[in-house]
């Protein structure tokens, strides 16, 4: 059996997603992982009584339990941002061997408003939620050490200061420059290019166009990355369900089939990662291409994970749309914008729409809107190939999805 | 190699795990020691207790050079955590060794923003609260 047998057979039946230009939700935790749940399956038309196949970033199980659902597949692939497209890749795969018939993935993250949250419970003398990050990636008090959970390897990168997760991307971007000769400029525009994206979205948190001076002026917090080069901390929710290509047809809007699926990981920690300008989405992105049969000109959409404008340049060399090294030009001119060449990152991206810690989710949900035509205000005249390209870790585990309309099936 | 002058505060220091208890004595003694795979005959980082080309078990602890080139380096202008405030701007790099592995450090002895990548450095140490060393790296006299 050769990988390609996946081409077709799976659809991303329903969409959800929750984001709000204040950065703030109302719902949280579970609560708000079962509205996007609800949300995504009327909109694929479908019950929870469908769900035979549960996707979460961590921990599947209770989830399933709090939905009462009794899924007969079960996938809690947590590999940080691009988790939600290694759920594609293994969903698509489950039903396309028929081991499971209608899957839903589902993330929600509140960090803008755990804190308010934390406080006013504090206030009213409550325990309330603990915020905090995950342990290992800040130190105690007076500088103690901090068991770093599922990576322990951490500790031969902790006691230099290294900022996360900014830093490592920062080291990355530092060994670009320095061998490829791209500029703070070049990295910049791609912060413009998507907030002009964002001034068509409603729900962005940042909606005002932006300048590359403005970026270049913003706090150097990690050379040679500014503040403006890096996403946003902000609520955010989603969820997409996926059933069998041909029981989607029956279904309430139109397919949005999984043309091709890859995936690739070099590394945990950035001091392990082999070469810090190349990802494992040269692994991901051919594959993916491959599988869907498809080139370079055929993609009419690109959604690239944007956690930092550096992200987004490494993705476009690795995905091979430019020669290595050659991203800076590539995007200087605007054409991942509005009316470029290549569009990419429509919702705003992770730099302008919402960033809740693993974004992933919304690079699916934004590439299903595109090929179903519900993209409002920023909608693309034609979009019937769309690639979605997460990155996980620091730029550890890439996935990479090929979406398509029917017209590319 | 020379001392650095006291540190501002104790950082964040990681635990002497089994695996990384001969990297961690040799610190004691102001030595770079780094992992070593008898059976691939090559170095590797970090310590752990088999080699990551050959999963065998036949690890042990070589003498390094201490000498390397700055692969890449970012500057915090904000410090990763309280510990780091007092040294704000420094420099973290990503370390070459002439021995074949990189590692994270602290480019320390020259201004942060001086520290450029390509540039030669050598180790420094500077003292943990408990006897062991910290290698950082300082400008090495190979560079014009
Ligand atoms: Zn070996």
């Amino acid at each position: 059996m050769s990988a390609d047998t996946i081409r077709g057979k799976a659809a991303i039946a329903g969409v959800a997603d929750a984001a709000s230009p204040t950065g703030d939700l109302e719902l949280h935790g579970r609560a708000l992982e079962a509205a996007m749940v609800r949300e995504a399956l009327d909109d694929a038309g479908l019950g929870p009584g469908d769900v035979d196949g549960l996707f979460a970033a961590g921990e599947a199980m209770g989830l399933a339990e709090f939905l009462g659902m009794r899924p007969r597949w079960l996938d809690s692939t947590m590999t940080g941002g691009s988790s939600f497209e290694f759920h594609v890749q293994h969903a698509a795969t489950a039903i396309a061997l028929g081991l499971c018939d209608v899957a839903v993935s589902v993330y929600a993250s509140t960090p803008h408003s755990d804190g308010k949250r934390a406080a006013a419970a504090r206030a009213s003398g409550g325990g309330g939620p603990g915020g905090g990050g995950p342990a290992g990636f800040g130190g105690g008090p007076g500088g103690a050490w901090r068991p770093p959970g599922p990576y322990p390897a951490m500790a031969w990168e902790m006691p230099y200061g290294l900022r996360m997760p900014i830093g490592a991307y920062a080291l990355a971007a530092s060994r670009h420059m320095s061998e490829f000769g791209s500029t703070a400029e070049q990295l910049a525009q791609i912060a413009v290019s998507t907030r002009e994206w964002a001034t068509r979205n409603p729900r962005a948190r940042f909606q005002q166009p932006l300048t590359v001076d403005e970026v270049l002026a913003s706090e150097l917090i990690c050379s040679p990355l500014h503040k403006l080069d890096c996403c946003l901390r902000t609520d955010g929710a989603g969820a997409f369900v996926m059933t069998s290509a041909e029981r989607a047809r029956d279904l309430a809007k139109p397919p949005v089939y999984v043309l091709g699926a890859g995936s690739g990981v070099s590394h945990s920690i950035i001091s392990q990662m082999p070469d810090l300008t190349t990802t494992a989405t040269t692994v991901s992105g051919p594959i993916a291409f491959e599988m869907a049969g498809i080139d370079h000109g055929d993609v009419d959409l690109l959604m690239l994970y944007d956690s930092f404008t550096i992200t987004t340049l490494l993705l476009v060399e690795d995905l091979g749309f430019c020669k290595k090294g050659e991203g800076g030009s590539f995007v200087e001119d605007g054409k991942l914008g509005p009316g470029g060449s290549l569009p990419t990152n429509t919702n705003g991206g992770g730099l302008s729409y919402t960033h809740p810690g693993m974004y992933g989710m919304f690079l699916v949900v934004e590439a299903a809107r595109q090929l179903r035509g519900e993209a409002g205000d920023r909608q693309l005249p034609r979009c019937d190939v769309a690639v979605a390209s997460g990155s996980g870790g620091v730029l550890s585990a890439m996935s990479t999805c090929v979406l398509g309309s029917e017209a590319a099936l | 190699m020379s001392d650095t002058s006291a540190p501002p505060a104790t950082r964040i220091e990681p635990p002497v795990t089994e695996e990384a208890e001969g990297f961690w004595d040799a610190t004691r003694r102001r030595e770079l020691v780094l992992p070593w795979c008898g059976h691939c005959r090559r170095a590797f980082w970090y310590p752990r207790p088999v080699c990551p080309s050959c999963l065998r078990p036949d690890v042990g602890w070589k003498p390094a050079s201490g000498r390397g080139q700055v692969h890449a380096v970012s500057v915090m202008y904000r410090p990763a955590n309280p510990t780091m405030a007092g040294r704000v701007p420094y420099a973290v790099a990503l370390v070459d060794l002439d021995e074949g592995v990189r590692v994270m450090s602290n480019v320390v002895g020259i201004e942060a923003s001086e520290v450029k990548v390509g540039m030669d450095v050598a180790v420094t140490w500077e003292a943990m609260s408990d006897g062991r060393n910290l290698p950082l790296f300082a400008p090495d006299a190979r560079t014009p």
